[in-house]
């Protein structure tokens, strides 16, 4: 084992952003057991704090590869881009613009009639703008086009923002 | 994290919250984002003949921060020349609101916002 390694390597899957999630539950689980603490209370103090440590790395490994979003960023930080931590980068107008509606559109729906229809129907459509938003991560990423990918994750990370706002209007509707 | 005076005071009494209408000719909009946090902020501009500022709205979706740092600019602005409100610096915004370090980056948003409403003026009046 080795934490130099990357992620995918660390936990055996093939550096991809398309991951199949039932092998990486299966690899996940077999390192869990492998590095369980029990195995190591015998051993040293120095490989007791290694497994600790593998296993953290591990538990962020599993994290991050479990989510698309997550996925993509961690995908591009392979390759030198940093997409996590930028705050001002120039985002293409127009696609400003629908986020800006997306988001009013949510801020109305209180007041409708039928707000949970209208909820469930916005959600219903920026999933699958997000899906969308992934498909096309994926060839860009596939073809090298690093920075055309990266466009891409900043556009996933605002819809992914609006779920969470989405999810958390859910939650004060029904409560 | 707890936040100044000032950045409460225009989160609960945002000034100047509001759209005007882009397609006028003598209004600007500035639109910009940070994915990071995935705020969004519009903040527009109404010019007068004299290059003027004469009104300003704005709307934004993000943190505290962030609305207030563009309610505080949509005050500022009004009587600014298109000059003036186009130098306006991220850290003066900063400091009148006393951001914490992790939250420059809403003031640079604001001031990113301004200058992208006053370059849309500019160009419609160049065209």
């Amino acid at each position: 084992m080795d934490i130099n390694k990357n992620y995918f390597e660390f936990i055996g899957l093939p550096v991809s952003f398309h991951i199949d999630q039932s092998a990486l539950a299966d690899r996940s689980r077999e390192l869990q057991k492998t590095l369980h603490p029990d195995r190591y209370a015998h051993l040293s103090e120095r490989e007791q704090r290694m497994a600790v440590q593998y296993m953290s790395f591990l538990n962020e490994g599993v994290a991050t590869l479990r989510s698309p979003l997550l996925r993509a960023q961690y995908l591009l930080q392979l390759n030198g881009i940093d997409t996590m931590s930028e705050s001002s980068t120039p985002i293409d107008p127009m696609f400003l613009m629908q986020q800006m509606e997306l988001r009013e559109q949510l801020e109305d729906i209180p007041e409708q009639d039928e707000p949970f229809e209208e909820l469930e129907s916005l959600q219903a459509e920026v999933s699958q703008m997000l899906v969308a938003f992934r498909e096309q991560f994926a060839q860009q990423y596939q073809s090298d086009a690093f920075e055309k990918a990266a466009e891409t994750v900043r556009k996933m990370q605002f819809l992914e923002k609006l779920i969470v706002e989405i999810e958390r209007l859910e939650d004060r509707l029904d409560g | 994290m707890a936040y100044s005076e000032k950045v409460i005071d225009h989160y609960e009494n945002p000034r100047n919250v509001g759209k005007m209408n882009d397609k006028d000719n003598n209004v600007g909009t500035g639109m910009v984002g940070a994915p990071a946090c995935g705020d969004v902020m519009r903040l527009q501009i109404q010019v007068s003949d004299e290059g003027i500022i004469e009104d300003a709205k704005f709307k934004t979706y993000g943190c505290g921060s962030a609305i207030a740092s563009s309610s505080l600019v949509t005050e500022w602005v009004k009587g600014m020349s298109l000059e003036e409100a186009a130098e306006l610096k991220n850290t003066t915004i900063a400091e009148e609101l006393a951001l914490p370090p992790v939250k420059i980056h809403c003031s640079v948003l604001a001031e990113d916002a301004i200058k992208a409403a006053v370059a849309d003026y500019k160009e419609k009046q160049d065209k």
